[in-house]
């Protein structure tokens, strides 16, 4: 029995492009816009609003849920994932389409939704409680049961701005596991807490599903879906591109994710980044990529190309290049030798050896330095990618640990025998 | 229990009252959160809203009566006019900024969790009622002290709350919607207070406005019918009210209630967008 029947679900927001920032907008923009229209000839008013962009935050989708599913949602960000979970918790509605929904929803986007810093941890319990959508005999009823979870006992009666986020976040997600709906809408609360809470979490939520409820999950966490889910939806730029078998979309969505910022060029050296000593003409990385798989893993050998146009004749020139994780730690900062370059194209070259990043997402950056101490023009965040993990012989499947991952000569062998008689 | 939802575009959900009437524990609990929060971490607490109001009114009785030389009604103790005036004004004013800024105070929860949009508006009343009620009390405490009996007219006085109630309703509703798509009128909301206090008659009584050519404009403003019926109430018959004008008061406050509304109800869906 289907529980949730969406058809032709699109959002739309429009973006304007003459807004620097998508903060709200002002009487002021109003005015001077009308004050553009009354003054400007059709023409003029016609390019402002080309200017307004629609942006398709979904497009089409449609899909049917079916009463005890365990549904987890995968995608880029910005592939419309959230965007989806607002809808069906009807915190902002579709541009076009129709959603029907069979029994009662509540929707856990944030840990501790409107927790207010000033009052105690009781007050907050039936507050949260509240705006989840439970009634006052409900919280009564699993108020021990809350704090227990959470493991708050001391600090009932103390204001939550007292708690550590530890704390906070415990709270806010017992308040939430004891809520009973027929339909649980779970968005990445996992990013949040330590290990231990983590599992907490997730023993709640097979709880649920197993209870025979419905579940829909977004995370960005593909063992936790792969753990939890049982039937998945693979999001991209809006569109529900795939469903189905939780292995067969993850597999689908690893194959895919591997291409981020892997190459940039510009051809015409006047529109080149730069300035008037050097000007960037491309960067790339070329990847042997390993068993014809078109992904990066951490055995796959790589090579970072840079050119760029030189305008000075005779300037001593080098090379620095940094790589950061996407989090922004520096890994490593290398660079090439200072040399005199005459006026043309001059190209770098950047060997990373497979069997040496762990996997992850990085980030790289190139800079021209002069006399080995000028910082001619930093290109930042020029490259982004991803390396995925891959093992051999090995059973344990946690997160390897480390920044690097190198094959070092590292063995065991037996050097005694004890012999018995 | 099975129940039902249809999300679709520009659906108004047609139980949406009902809805609303299910959330009514979470009406009750966001307002004791208002109540409580207001009163927590200040030094005074409750003193605070005894203080203001005594001392607003100080500095009133002595710059329009001393100063100006302004005169109340006949018979009716200056101070106490202007208290009663400023009672009924500031339950106006507080109800009508809170209500202004319900939505965006409260944003973190419109991003994050459904309920009716109406309730944040609705529990953002509390705070002002709270303090209205503290306020009566003092006034009822100084008309002992000025030895002016009240009178029976006292048993309207829940007609010309609830008045004041539905005018607050009505534009600060419309000031709501208003105030997520734009954020200056945030910065418009304490200046529309500042000017309600001079054009409506609390330091003065409206019989000054008798006969003048700017008459029937002034009747126009909805507050003037309710603080005027307000100090009828409070003061007794000596206090200037014409009976005539709570009719249109009535009418101008409801048909302004309800296009708010229909305004509200018709962007609410779509707040979250802009927050």
């Amino acid at each position: 029995m289907s529980v949730i029947t969406a058809e032709n679900i699109s959002k739309k927001y429009i973006i304007d492009h003459k807004q620097k920032s998508s903060g709200p907008s002002t009487f002021r923009d109003i005015f001077s816009e009308s004050f553009d229209k009354m003054f400007s000839s059709k023409k003029k008013s016609q390019s402002h609003f080309d200017e307004k962009e629609e942006f398709w935050a979904l497009k089409d989708v449609n899909f049917t849920i079916d009463q005890g599913d365990r549904i987890g949602i995968v995608g880029h960000n910005g592939a419309g994932k959230s965007t989806l979970l607002k809808i069906l918790s009807r915190i902002t509605e579709p541009s076009t389409g129709q959603i029907t929904i069979d029994g009662r929803v509540a929707s856990l986007l944030e840990v501790g939704t409107g927790f207010h810093p000033e009052l105690t941890g009781r007050e907050n319990i039936y507050l949260n409680g509240a705006i989840l959508g439970m009634a006052k005999s409900e919280i009564k009823q699993s108020f021990d049961a809350i704090v227990d979870f959470a493991g708050v006992e001391k600090f009932l009666d103390t204001p939550v701005k007292r708690y550590s986020s530890g704390m906070y976040v415990r709270l806010g997600f017992a308040i939430a596991a004891h809520l009973n709906p027929e339909i649980l809408i779970v968005d990445e609360v996992l990013a949040v807490g330590d290990t231990e809470f983590q599992k907490k979490c997730l023993g709640k939520m097979r709880d649920v599903s197993e209870s025979g409820r419905t579940l829909l999950f977004v995370s960005h966490n593909l063992t936790a879906i792969q753990a939890l889910c049982n039937k998945s939806f693979y999001f991209e730029k809006g569109k529900l591109i795939d469903q189905g078998e939780t292995t067969h979309i993850v597999t689908n969505y690893l194959s895919k994710v591997s291409h981020k910022t892997l190459e940039r060029h510009w051809d015409d050296v006047n529109n080149a980044p730069g300035n008037d000593q050097v000007r960037i003409k491309s960067f790339r990385l070329l990847a042997e990529y390993q068993d014809n798989l078109m992904h990066i893993d951490v055995r796959t050998p790589m090579n970072f190309q840079f050119e760029f146009w030189n305008m000075e004749e005779g300037a001593n020139l080098n090379l620095s290049m940094h790589l950061y994780t996407f989090t922004g730690e520096c890994i490593f900062n290398v660079g090439t030798a200072s040399q005199q370059f005459g006026k043309g194209l001059v190209t770098g070259t950047c060997e990373i050896p497979g069997h040496f990043l762990n996997d992850g997402s990085y980030v790289v950056s190139m800079m021209i330095v002069k006399d080995t101490s000028t910082v001619l023009y930093n290109m930042e965040e020029a490259l982004i990618f991803d390396i995925e993990d891959y093992r051999e012989n090995v059973t344990w499947y946690g997160k390897w640990p480390g920044y690097i991952r190198p094959n070092l000569n590292f063995s065991i062998r037996q050097t005694e025998h004890i012999v018995n008689d | 229990m099975q129940h039902t939802t249809t999300i679709k575009a520009g659906g108004s959900e047609k139980d949406y009252w009902k809805d609303l009437w299910r959330n009514k524990q979470l009406l009750l609990i966001l307002s004791k959160r208002d109540i409580s929060v207001r009163y927590k971490q200040t030094l005074l607490g409750v003193a605070w809203s005894v203080l203001r109001p005594i001392m607003t009114m100080t500095v009133m009785v002595f710059v329009f009566s001393y100063v100006a030389k302004l005169k109340g009604d006949e018979g009716i103790p200056y101070p106490l006019m202007v208290l009663c005036g400023i009672t009924i004004w500031t339950f106006f004013a507080n109800t009508f900024s809170q209500i202004s800024n319900s939505i965006l105070i409260n944003s973190n929860l419109v991003s994050k969790v459904y309920f009716p949009r109406l309730l944040m508006p609705l529990s953002s009343v509390a705070v002002g009622f709270v303090d209205f009620l503290i306020t009566l009390g003092i006034f009822l405490i100084l008309t002992v002290f000025f030895h002016h009996p009240l009178s029976w007219n006292i048993i309207y006085l829940p007609a010309f709350l609830l008045l004041a109630f539905i005018t607050s309703m009505g534009f600060g509703l419309f000031f709501a919607v208003l105030n997520v798509r734009f954020r200056d009128i945030g910065q418009l909301i304490p200046f529309i207070v500042q000017v309600g206090f001079y054009v409506c008659p609390i330091a003065y009584s409206s019989r000054l406005a008798q006969g003048t050519w700017y008459e029937k404009y002034y009747n126009l403003n909805p507050m003037v019918g309710i603080i005027d019926g307000f100090k009828w109430c409070l003061l007794g018959n000596k206090a200037y009210f014409n009976p005539n004008s709570v009719y249109s008061t009535a009418i101008i406050s409801v048909v302004i209630l309800i296009l708010s509304l229909i305004y509200f109800r018709k962007k609410e869906n779509t707040f979250v967008d802009h927050i």
